[in-house]
């Protein structure tokens, strides 16, 4: 019994809290078994390989010639479009699998060891940007294919992609939350698409806003989406940082502050 | 040697594991857990015993900061686990009833992510998963998706998760609920080896026996109350060490039958709710020929009778004066099988 000898209580540091390092480092621990999760069980990602390639097929070749007269001018402004929409839709199934994870009996374990209670949430977070990352790259590759040449450049091209990741991670923290309070995960799926669909549609990802009527362009001009829409096209099509990218950056900081935290507490309320 | 003088050091000082008082917990209208009082000495093995229902599980949740008490307290080693649950984690290993592992991972995986969340660096995780997984036989099985494991392999892992960090509590919720008898032993020599290295063991169980082969002292528990406490012995002198069980071929007789039962073994008898059995308990089965004597000669003609060992059952017909609840019905045939097959 080696290896189960016991240490006794005398025997240990013991301490209440858990310090930022130690929870980051939890953190990444728990983003390694999502990783592992995701090797184990690839068809997960069937959906972020799919959904780039349809759905940039489809717009462009839809909207192209209406909006912008022909396809090849429609590009600059679709592709940052669908990169956004289909990368956030992407970020619904973080809190569609963070409920059926949550029912395993392995949370239990989680719960029972001395851990940052913030990382079973951030790890799993933390390994969808796997997902976002191939949404990302795709998008951009079938872009490519169909004829989108983005004059910022490849480095500015990364940098847009590098923010819709981390914006879409910053928004899983919502739909996370529904994971957590809510009790199936067919309802999950139900809720974040009802969130979703006015904020990517209700904004200039797709259309020129300025032919919507005036209240809808009010809405579109404040939703969030737009200005990340905004920055990305930015980046990509004039190699720019405007303060659509501040204003982007600023909004996800206060979904974190928001969400992380009453994510962790419903959380850890649930038995 | 070092391990038993650790274990006696803390016998001396009388080192509290558990201190549970008063601990109440209510889902909705049902009073799951009804103020649990739990004293759990350092380096003994405890047995909570008590049927389906009975608040056992939410009891150890409770102990293990998994759910917060809506009345109560409790300190483990001393350390309160409400106001400091992040130091009682560091104490305990909990083994819940339904295996606590990540079932799309391999065993290894499951132990290397544990062990690396309990602050092990990268190989050393790697040599601990490999270590445990060789005491607790599993390191064929080391690869292979947990999927395709046994209930007994994977009761091995959940256990052999719970000791990463060597802790000097460890909680085991019903370790042996669906096992095959064989597998059951294994786990009770691996819970008896775990004891010896200086842990302190609170394990659940609806079998008497099991608590009876295992545990230092046993509490009973039955609708979210601590009925009876004390040593395996204890509890069984209040039950008789086996128990007699008495049908009269005339229904007529079974009052003179039960007078007679009890002038001459000493006890309280019951009569079981199906009606006509006599259920008594018995210290010494030797009286058994006193009784069949005192009983010719009342001219009570006998239907059916039989000395066997104490069923949960008649635990709980004695000590609470009600059976169990028809679901353990079942949990103590169970328990009757597996005597059979340890014969």
């Amino acid at each position: 019994m080696k290896s189960t000898s016991i240490k006794q209580v005398a025997d240990r540091p013991l301490n209440n809290y858990v310090s930022l390092g130690q929870s980051a480092r939890h953190s990444f621990t728990m983003a390694y078994r999502g990783l592992l999760k995701i090797r184990r069980t690839p068809e997960q990602l069937f959906d972020v390989t799919l959904q780039p390639i349809l759905f940039t097929l489809m717009f462009t070749y839809i909207f192209g010639g209406a909006i912008s007269g022909n396809v090849q001018n429609y590009l600059p402004v679709i592709i940052p479009g669908i990169l956004v929409q289909t990368v956030i839709t992407t970020s619904i199934v973080t809190g569609v699998q963070l409920r059926e994870d949550m029912d395993k009996g392995v949370f239990d374990r989680f719960k029972s060891l001395p851990i940052a209670r913030i990382a079973p949430l951030a790890g799993a977070l933390l390994a969808d940007t796997i997902r976002y990352t191939i949404a990302t790259v795709l998008t951009f590759v079938m872009g490519y294919i169909m004829g989108y040449r983005p004059d910022g450049g490849l480095g500015h091209v990364i940098i847009a992609g590098l923010l819709v990741i981390v914006c879409s991670w910053t928004i899983s923290w919502i739909f996370a939350f529904f994971g957590v309070i809510a009790r199936t995960a067919s309802s999950v799926q139900g809720i974040s698409m009802i969130v979703l669909f006015p904020l990517t549609f209700l904004s200039n990802a797709f259309v020129p806003v300025k032919t919507m009527p005036g209240w809808l362009q009010w809405f579109v001009n404040i939703n969030p989406i737009s200005h990340l829409v905004t920055a990305v096209r930015n980046l990509a099509n004039n190699g720019t940082f405007g303060w659509d990218l501040a204003v982007s950056l600023i909004g996800a900081a206060a979904i974190v502050a928001v969400f992380a935290p009453i994510t962790v507490r419903a959380y850890m309320r649930r038995t | 040697m070092k391990h038993v003088q650790s274990r006696v050091t803390a016998q001396d000082y009388g080192d509290w594991a558990v201190e549970a008082r008063g601990l109440v917990k209510t889902f909705g209208d049902n009073r799951a857990v009804d103020g649990v009082n739990l004293d759990v000495r350092a380096g003994t093995i405890y047995g909570v015993l008590g049927p389906n229902g009975a608040g056992k599980t939410t009891t150890i949740r409770m102990l293990a900061t998994l759910l917060r008490p809506d009345a109560g307290s409790a300190k483990i080693f001393g350390h309160d686990v409400m106001k400091e649950p992040q130091i009682v984690r560091q104490l305990i290993g909990v083994t819940g009833q339904y295996a606590s592992v990540d079932e799309s991972l391999s065993a290894t995986e499951n132990l290397v992510i544990f062990s690396r969340l309990l602050g092990l660096g990268r190989t050393e995780a790697r040599h601990k998963a490999a270590e445990l997984l060789e005491e607790f036989s599993l390191t064929e099985a080391a690869k292979r998706p947990l999927k395709k494991f046994s209930g007994g392999m994977r009761r091995r892992l959940d256990l052999a998760a719970s000791l990463i960090a060597q802790p000097p509590l460890i909680f085991l919720d019903e370790p042996t609920t669906g096992l095959d008898p064989r597998t059951r032993n294994q786990m009770w020599d691996t819970i008896r080896r775990l004891v010896k290295t200086g842990s302190t063991v609170l394990l659940t169980t609806q079998y008497l026996q099991e608590a009876d082969e295992l545990a230092d002292r046993i509490a009973v528990i039955d609708r979210g109350r601590v009925v009876a406490e004390g040593t395996a012995d204890e509890l069984k002198a209040s039950v008789g060490s086996s128990s007699l069980q008495l049908r009269t071929h005339n229904p007529q007789d079974i009052e003179i039958a039960r007078q007679i039962v009890e002038k001459v073994l000493k006890v309280q008898s019951a009569v079981s709710p199906e009606g006509g059995k006599i259920t008594a308990p018995m210290a010494d089965v030797d009286r058994v020929t006193d009784l069949l004597i005192a009983l010719r000669e009342t001219g009570i003609r006998l239907a059916e009778l039989s000395v066997q060992k104490p069923t949960l059952d008649e635990v709980f017909l004695t000590i609470t004066g009600h059976g169990v609840k028809e679901n353990t019905a079942k949990a103590s045939d169970e328990t009757n099988e597996v005597r059979e097959a340890r014969v």
